[in-house]
């Protein structure tokens, strides 16, 4: 077995099996938040004892270990040829051992043959930088989260959203209504105002990168992210959507430019079970950095 | 806490309310999509599974095989259990199901079957794999392994005090329902 292979298994084992402390510390404030012995506070206890009971088991925090998808930096001349065959060789390992669900389906024959492996999974994003650092994004996504994900196009006449912030924000809110507590909720939205369809999505996922204590440096979306996190978590949604003060844990939006006849709004739903982390490597493909 | 056990008898089950935090003990066997539609267009359960006076749990496992056989279940929450509302009813009218555990609650028909025929909807806390784990003492069996694949086979899970909330009854009310006309209002107060 390849450095960079073991390299890769260690980077799932610990994706699938801890939460990144700026997200389980937003979920230990959101149970101080909540009325003790609600069924809100309830879920979310049981939610800290599962953080803690998978970490300590090296087991999976969610039994969906969902759609696997790298995002890797890499510097120009970087083989990603043998990346790519290497992580797909480290998933088929990390499922053998547990660390993944056998959880990926052949769309035509409905066949799922134990490996995570195939068309389009897992999905690589490679982006060529700079600089001579490796460094290796993973996200594990489950499919509830992802079902209640939502694209939408401006204007929206049902929601009198039109072609500006306030219509985004109609938007998004719409989606935290309409999700309710079928994505896992308390959940993180990751958000990309424009684009086309696929860029959309893809960027709104691409937020979800970002640790949930940072803040956007562009004013007008700072401004939008703080007001949807507030304004979802007044709508008594809760947990599970069980009813309760915490809906959101957390907002994070971009912008992509757009051709004038399209404005999509694209919302990717991360659960509470936010299942990411990174590394850098070094030259012999040793892990030297966790970035979460 | 209300303690419910195997037989989950339509006395017990017409009990609880909304809102009530239970755990449960007894015989569970999962199933969700490629076993309802399998069920709703006519497929029977194999010998050795019964939902009479039963508990379906959506649910799509990991399970590891152990040496001597067995299985061990490492990982084990809810999934969405929306996607069945197109057959829960039915499944609950034809197999006698007295309680459905899954995340997410479920729409009008599947609370409507509830109300007729005695059954609740128990929320499980979705995404809480390991806690729930380890309320499956046994992996009693599988069934429709090789036709379904693991996550999508029929499970006979032996667990004790695996915790859940009644989230729709037998009497007609569902949380689900009353917390989107809750939120509904609320944002329409914010936009």
């Amino acid at each position: 077995m390849s450095q960079l292979q073991d390299s890769l298994v260690e980077l799932i084992r610990r994706t699938s099996a801890e939460i990144p402390d700026d997200v389980h510390k937003v979920i230990l404030a959101s149970l101080e938040n909540e009325k003790q012995g609600s069924l809100a506070a309830n879920a979310l206890k049981i939610v800290d004892q599962n953080i803690a009971l998978a970490k300590n088991k090296s087991q999976p925090i969610c039994q969906d270990t969902g759609s696997i998808l790298f995002y890797v930096d890499v510097p120009v001349g970087y083989d990603q040829i043998t990346f790519a065959e290497t992580a797909r060789e480290a998933v088929k390992l990390a499922t053998r051992k547990g660390y993944l669900r056998q959880n990926s389906v052949d769309s035509l024959t409905g066949k799922n043959d134990g490996t995570n492996c195939g068309p389009g999974a897992p999905a690589f994003h490679f982006h060529q930088h700079r600089s001579a650092e490796v460094s290796v994004k993973l996200v594990l996504k489950g499919g509830g989260c992802e079902n209640v994900g939502a694209q939408y196009s401006l204007p929206d006449d049902a929601l009198h959203a039109n072609r500006d912030l306030d219509g985004c924000r109609k938007a998004i809110l719409d989606a935290v209504l309409q999700a309710q507590g079928k994505g896992c909720g308390p959940g993180v939205l990751g958000i990309c105002i424009g684009g086309d369809r696929a860029t959309g999505y893809e960027l709104s996922k691409t937020q979800l990168l970002r640790k949930l204590d940072d803040r956007n440096p562009e004013p007008k979306l700072d401004a939008l992210e703080q007001d949807i996190l507030k304004t979802a978590n007044e709508l008594g949604i809760g947990p599970m959507g069980f009813g309760g003060k915490t809906t959101l844990l957390g907002v994070k939006i971009c912008v992509a430019n757009r051709v004038p006849a399209s404005y999509f709004v694209s919302i990717s739903y991360m659960c509470w079970a936010y299942r990411r982390q990174g590394v850098t490597l070094d030259l012999a493909s040793n892990i030297e950095k966790w970035l979460y | 806490m209300i303690k419910l056990s195997f037989p989950f008898t339509e006395e017990k089950i017409r009990a609880l309310k909304v809102g009530d935090e239970v755990l449960i003990s007894g015989t569970v066997f999962t199933g969700r999509d490629a076993v309802h539609k399998y069920l709703h267009e006519g497929g029977t359960l194999p010998d050795g599974v019964s939902f009479k006076d039963g508990i379906i749990y959506h649910c799509g496992p990991v399970m590891m095989k152990q040496d001597d056989g067995s299985y061990k279940c490492t990982a084990a929450g809810p999934t969405t259990s929306i996607r069945e509302e197109p057959y829960q009813w039915q499944v609950i009218r034809d197999f006698g199901l007295r309680g459905v555990i899954g995340k997410g609650g479920m729409g009008p028909k599947t609370q409507a079957a509830c109300k007729e025929y005695g059954c609740v909807y128990l929320h499980g806390i979705g995404g809480a794999a390991q806690v729930l784990a380890e309320c499956i003492k046994k992996v009693n069996n599988v069934y429709f392994l090789e036709k379904f694949g693991s996550p999508e086979a029929i499970w006979e899970l032996a667990v004790v005090d695996f915790p859940a909330v009644v989230t729709i009854d037998s009497h007609g009310r569902s949380l689900h329902e009353e917390v989107f006309a809750q939120s509904q209002a609320a944002l329409a107060a914010r936009i």
